[in-house]
């Protein structure tokens, strides 16, 4: 299988706190990559450099050849174009914990915004789309409604389907059924699974092992900042190799 | 004691000198308000996301302004341009003085709704591509301008109030031309009060106003 993403040597700081101290991994086409790890060890973070929300001050990150958020020349190394980033982020689709929906616009505009603007489709076009995604999430009789008006699991769905409209490279979910009402986080893991076997690829960094477990052809655990062990989830749930990952799935629930 | 009689008389007289001042009152107000709107929103997003540099620059320009009684700001408009070469007309001095004015308030009014907007949304809009100049305009702005519309009414009737003041430089605005009436007339009570009860009507309609574009841009499902 073809290298879709490629991470490099990625080092990132906030102020004086090194947080990423050298992450090295790549994502295969169609791979669906699980990163488990305890609170603080730079997960989010992680993901958040992928995507071009954080800067960060050494390393590569290639997605699909393409190197995103800087470039290399003569052994000086620029930010891109914020117009250049900001067509970069749309390559990737985030998913994230707080759902962030754009709460003046109902679950169809929200779907449609990016498609408008960044894509810069018609609007019937946007919003004939934005129908087709949302029914995939199984929201299509929602699609007039605000997020205010929707559960915490519809929002989630309704976010999910803002990113994938986009039709991204990569999807990344950010502990997204984290805020949910435990009655709620099914519906949502569904969608995730649906994408999945349809051969989206997506790092999707979760507490929930079970699912982890279930749906992941990899698992990535984070550990203080560096990738502490990786392998196929059969290893690395039922014979961990390090200690470190022992002892965190010892204090995580397998439910 | 009140002469009602005498007051509609003169009343009667006055009427084009008494509308001409409402109209005046009233257009100096909305070109106050909409040219100080359009600068608060640039000192609104210069105090928000601005560098070190265009931040500290702007707070200074913000708390001089509201530190400086609006009297002055007319007074300087007026007279301090037209040293330096620019010659305002005195409805002009007084628009550019107010305006000024009021982008100091809105600024702030727009800088504080910006910072209540949960970070998340700006991050939501980037990860779907959008630039900053698109975040604004179709994320961020549209939910801070909700959040600002009550004290943005109180904003407007304060602009309301303020154009009295412009009556020291000439402008026939409605106390001036109130002065005026009760110069001839002598009825300075009956015509003070009236000129009070039509800026109650003008702040009145400015609220009314509001209202309608609070409930018509009412998010459902939220408060
Ligand atoms: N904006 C920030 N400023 C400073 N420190 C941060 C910021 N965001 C995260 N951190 C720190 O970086 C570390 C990793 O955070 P994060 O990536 O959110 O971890 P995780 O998602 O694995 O819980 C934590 O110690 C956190 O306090
Ligand atoms: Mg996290």
């Amino acid at each position: 299988m073809s290298v879709l993403l490629e991470i490099q040597g990625l080092h990132k700081r906030f102020d004086a706190t090194e947080v990423l101290k050298g992450v090295d991994c790549s994502v295969a086409q169609g791979e669906v990559v699980s990163i488990i790890g305890s609170s603080g060890s730079g997960k989010t973070t992680l993901l958040r450099c992928i995507n071009m929300l954080e800067d960060f001050q050494d390393g590569r990150i290639l997605l699909d050849g393409e190197e995103i958020g800087y470039d290399t020349r003569d052994g000086r190394r620029r930010r891109k174009p914020e117009r250049e980033i900001a067509r970069q982020r749309a390559l990737t689709g985030m998913a994230f914990q707080q759902f962030n929906l754009f709460p003046h616009l109902t679950a169809a505009g929200n779907v449609m915004l990016g498609l408008i603007k960044t894509k810069r489709m018609a609007k019937e076009a946007a919003h004939q789309l934005a129908l087709h995604w949302l029914e995939r999430v199984g929201l299509a009789d929602r699609a007039d409604r605000y997020p205010g008006q929707l559960s915490g699991g519809q929002q989630q769905r309704v976010a999910i389907a803002r990113a994938i409209a986009m039709q991204p490279k990569l999807m990344l979910f950010d502990e997204v059924t984290s805020a949910l009402d435990p009655e709620l986080v099914g519906e949502v893991l569904q969608v995730i699974k649906g994408l999945a076997a349809d051969g989206m690829t997506m790092i999707l960094v979760t507490h929930e092992m079970r699912f982890a477990f279930e749906v992941s052809s990899r698992v990535i655990f984070m550990n203080g900042g560096v990738i502490g062990e990786e392998g196929d989830p059969k290893t690395m749930f039922v014979a961990p190799k390090t200690e470190r990952l022992a002892e965190f799935l010892k204090t995580s629930s397998f439910n | 004691m009140i002469d009602l009689n005498a007051f509609f008389d003169e009343l009667w007289i006055a009427r084009w000198a008494v509308l001409q001042g409402v109209a005046t009152t009233v257009a100096i107000s909305a070109l106050a308000i909409v040219f100080g709107s359009f600068l608060g929103t640039v000192v609104g997003l210069a105090l928000t996301y601005g560098g070190r540099l265009t931040r500290l620059l702007f707070r200074a320009y913000t708390d001089f302004i509201r530190g400086t009684p609006v009297l002055v700001l007319i007074l300087a408009g007026y007279y301090v341009l037209s040293t330096i070469g620019i010659n305002l007309t005195p409805f002009q001095a007084g628009i550019l003085a107010l305006a000024v004015f009021c982008s100091s308030h809105v600024g702030e009014i727009i800088r504080g709704a910006l910072q209540a907007i949960p970070k998340g949304q700006r991050e939501a809009a980037m990860a779907i591509g959008l630039t900053f100049p698109q975040t604004f305009v179709w994320v961020l702005l549209p939910q801070a301008l909700r959040q600002i519309l009550p004290t943005w009414v109180n904003t407007a009737a304060e602009m309301v109030k303020a154009s009295t003041l412009l009556s020291v430089i000439g402008v026939a605005e409605l106390l001036l031309r109130t002065q005026e009436i009760i110069s001839r007339s002598f009825l300075s009570l009956e015509f003070y009060f009236f000129a009070g009860v039509l800026y109650f009507f003008v702040n009145f309609g400015i609220e009314l106003l509001g209202k309608w574009v609070e409930r018509k841009t009412t998010i459902p499902g939220q408060g």
